[in-house]
This record gives C-alpha cells, structure tokens and sequence, in this order.
C-alpha cells in the first residue's frame, strides 16, 4: 500500500540536524573532483577522470554535460542521480525556450535545480540527491557565471570553487590564488588547481572551456596534455627561481 | 490563403512559401516568414490557422531539440516527420492543429528528403508536393517538369514558373515569396529570385 511510502526519510535529529542531507554531503565528498573558474570572459571546468576500467569506453563516462547550447553542468557524487538532474534541467531549459522564446539564463536554471534538489529533502518516500552541481554560463549581459548546487538545495555564485574529492585543498588554493584572468589564463589556473591533488596528464583531466564566441568546447588530449606541461614548466621555473634566490641570500 | 511548395533534387531540397500574414480582408504583414528552420539542416514549411502554426512548430523545435540535447546527436528528417505527424495524430481526436506542413531536410547518411503533412496526420514522402490553393494549379506542372537529376537552377525555375501561375490565376494570391534551399551546406534563403520574373 502506498501509505506506508509516503512517510518522509529526512527528518530532524533532535539537534536540528538532517541526517540524510548530510550523509548526501559525504556521499559528494567521496565523488571525483570538480572545478569551476570564473574569468573576464571566460569559464572553465576541469573535472578529475576516473580511471576506467580496462575494457570500458572511456568516450562515454561523461562528467561534464550540456544542458542547453549556452550553459552547462559539471558534477560531483552519483552519476546516476547526476542523469536524472540534468535531464530535469534539459527539459526545464526547453520549456523556458518554448514558453518565453528566450533562453533560459544560468540563475534560473541554477534556482530550478537547487529546487528540485531541495523537493527532494522535504518530500514522502524519497532520499535526496547525492550530488553537488558546477552550473557555467554567461548572463544575457554577457557576462560570466559560475554557480553551485548541493544536495541540501543550497545555491550560490562564485568565482571559484570545487566539489567532490579533496575539495577543501582545492578551494584553499583557489582562494590563495585566485585572481581575474582571462581566455588561457583562466584554463591554466584551473588545471594549477586540479593539479594540487590530481596526477597530471589528459588521462586524468579533462577540460571544458566556455567562451562567448565559440560556446562550449571541450579540449582534446593533446590540448590538455600541451597546457599541463605549460603549467608544470611554468611551476619548475618558480620553485628554480626561488631556490636561486634563497641560495644567493644563504652566500651572502 | 497558404502557399507552400516543395522541389527535391538529388543534393538538395528547396521549399517556396508566400509571405503574406492577413486577418480576413486586412493584410497584416506582407513579410511574414512561413520556413522555420528545426536545426541547421531541416525546416519547416507551416501553412494554416495563424497560432496553430506557430504553438505547434514551436513545440515540435523544442523537442527535437531536447532530443538532441539529452543524446547527444541530431534526430534524422525521417525520424522528425514521423515524431511531428505522430503529435498531430494525437491531438486530432482531441484539440487538433489546423495547419499542413512541408518539412524538407538534407541528412549526410541519406540525402535530401520532402515529407507532406496535414492537419489529420497524414505523413508522406514526396519529391514534389504543396498545399494551399495556389498548388492546385502547380502540382501537375511541377509533375511536368520534375526529373530525378534536377539542377538547383531547374528547381528554382520550377518555382519561379509555378509562382507565376499562381499570380496569374488565383483571384487573391499573394504578392510576396519566399524561398529557401537545404544542401549539404545548410539552409540558406534564395536572394533576389523575383529580379528577372
């Protein structure tokens, strides 16, 4: 009988705490890493990729996703529930299209889907969604956004941020590091970021880049593997320089 | 009254349609574009009641659409005739759409392709079609003059010639045309075709 699944399973703890919304955090936590990076005229995703499996197509785990031609979503957490958002998403963009004859701009797709994330935290016989959402875009002023979503239904803009594994060491570089860039400057800081805790190489990155002329792309292997020798040349000098440096200030 | 026509060709697909919008005896708009592209490589050629054609085209572009977005590939003009005819099956026992179509699409797998419509659901695939009252006159002209090898150039003069005999004989045809070609490059609209008429 379906009165006995209509009873609610995120409920109070007597502290005021959802158990299960938290539990969904962690289920997040354990996800592979997501990082989003806001600049002047572009943004970027770089997303961790998981090892596949030997005989698995590699082409078709796909962790960055669109949701319309002019904005899209990177995940962290259950990649089955992720389908499930971002299918909701799809048709919610389609049906502002068809409804308005606009698209739909990133603040109101992120507020559509930290909604629907939120339903699920207040209704019968459902579990909440066990993922965190990068929502990229740009505003009908064409300027950039960056959103996230968590499965409490919690959303907000930011300038960078990350989800799923190691997150916190990613945000805390970000916000060490972060300042306003654009076009390959905004990539590179990305991957800098990815590769605090992330081994570098196009096997383990993948990068998504959003500007306004070309929309979104996805860079190829080698495109990413040419960047990343970039950043750790780049990271070499640095630590050489500073090494000189300090041994000069040592003879002196 | 609609005017639309279609031509097929082997590489490519091309569809007139007038451009008239009118409200009984008051012409509204006399520019009025009845193509309405789906992606880059279909269109629609939508005559009949003014809303209907519009909310029902609207509809049918979201959806492909969305398919395109949730699979990541483009739908074919064969599967997007048979996905447009299915919805106006449905609605007809229901609130139906008064409107015929003409959806012309050039696929890289199979070529171009001409499918007719109308308002109860009937889908079929053409090499030369049109509806309205102008295509009374021009169907058996186009049947006259369509070969399996035509040229773009033949197929424009095939329209040129049936808008011809549509100004000639209907008592209220429209003044304006508009036509477009789907090829392997996409859809782009024909300038200039009333220079020399």
């Amino acid at each position: 009988m379906s009165a006995r699944y209509d009873r609610a399973i995120t409920v109070f703890s007597p502290d005021g705490h959802l158990f299960q919304v938290e539990y969904a955090l962690e289920a997040v936590r354990k996800g592979t890493l997501a990082v989003g990076v806001r600049g002047k005229d572009t943004i970027v995703l770089g997303v961790e990729k998981k090892a596949a499996a030997k005989l698995q197509d590699a082409r078709t785990v796909r962790k960055i996703v669109k949701i319309d031609e002019h904005i899209c979503l990177a995940f962290a957490g259950l990649t089955a529930d992720a389908r499930v958002l971002v299918n909701r998403a799809r048709m919610e963009a389609q049906s502002y299209r068809l409804t308005l004859d606009e698209q739909v701009s990133v603040d109101h797709i992120t507020k559509y889907i930290a909604g629907v994330q939120q339903k699920y935290t207040q209704s019968g016989g459902v579990r909440p969604f066990g993922i965190s959402t990068l929502i990229v875009g740009f505003d009908p002023a064409g300027a950039p956004q960056l959103y996230q979503t968590d499965p409490s239904g919690i959303h907000s803009a930011w300038k960078a941020t990350a989800i799923g594994r190691n997150s916190k060491t990613i945000r805390e570089f970000l916000e060490k590091n972060y300042i306003e860039t654009s076009g390959k400057d905004t990539v590179k800081l990305a991957i800098k970021a990815l590769l605090e805790t992330v081994e570098a190489g196009s096997k383990s990155i993948e990068v998504a880049v959003m500007d306004k002329e070309h929309g979104l792309r996805v860079w190829t292997d080698e495109e990413v593997d040419a960047l990343v020798k970039e950043v750790e040349a780049e990271k070499a000098a640095a630590e050489a320089s500073k090494r000189g440096g300090a041994g000069q200030a040592g003879a002196v | 009254m609609d005017y639309l026509m279609g031509v097929k060709g082997p590489d490519f697909v091309m569809i007139c349609s007038d451009s008239a919008a009118s409200h009984s005896i008051i012409s509204i708009k006399k520019d009025e574009d009845k193509l309405i592209p789906i992606d880059s490589n279909k269109l629609f050629g939508v005559a009949g009641e003014a809303g209907d054609r519009v909310n029902f085209s609207e509809y049918i572009i979201a959806n492909v659409k969305l398919y395109a977005l949730r699979n990541n590939t483009e739908l074919s003009t064969k599967a997007v005739a048979n996905f447009t005819r299915g919805e106006l099956a449905k609605a007809l026992r229901k609130a139906p759409y008064h409107c015929h179509l003409l959806l012309g699409g050039y696929d890289k797998s199979t070529g171009p392709s001409l499918y007719w419509m109308d308002y109860l659901g009937t889908l079929t695939k053409l090499n030369t079609g049109g509806t309205g009252y102008g295509s009374m006159f021009v169907l058996s002209l186009f049947d006259k003059l369509w070969h399996p090898n035509l040229t773009e150039a033949e197929g424009l003069d095939m329209m040129k010639q049936g808008i011809a005999e549509v100004k000639r004989r209907l008592v209220t045809a429209p003044s304006n045309y508009i036509i477009k070609i789907i090829d392997a490059n996409g859809i782009r609209i024909v300038k200039n075709w009333d220079q020399d008429v």
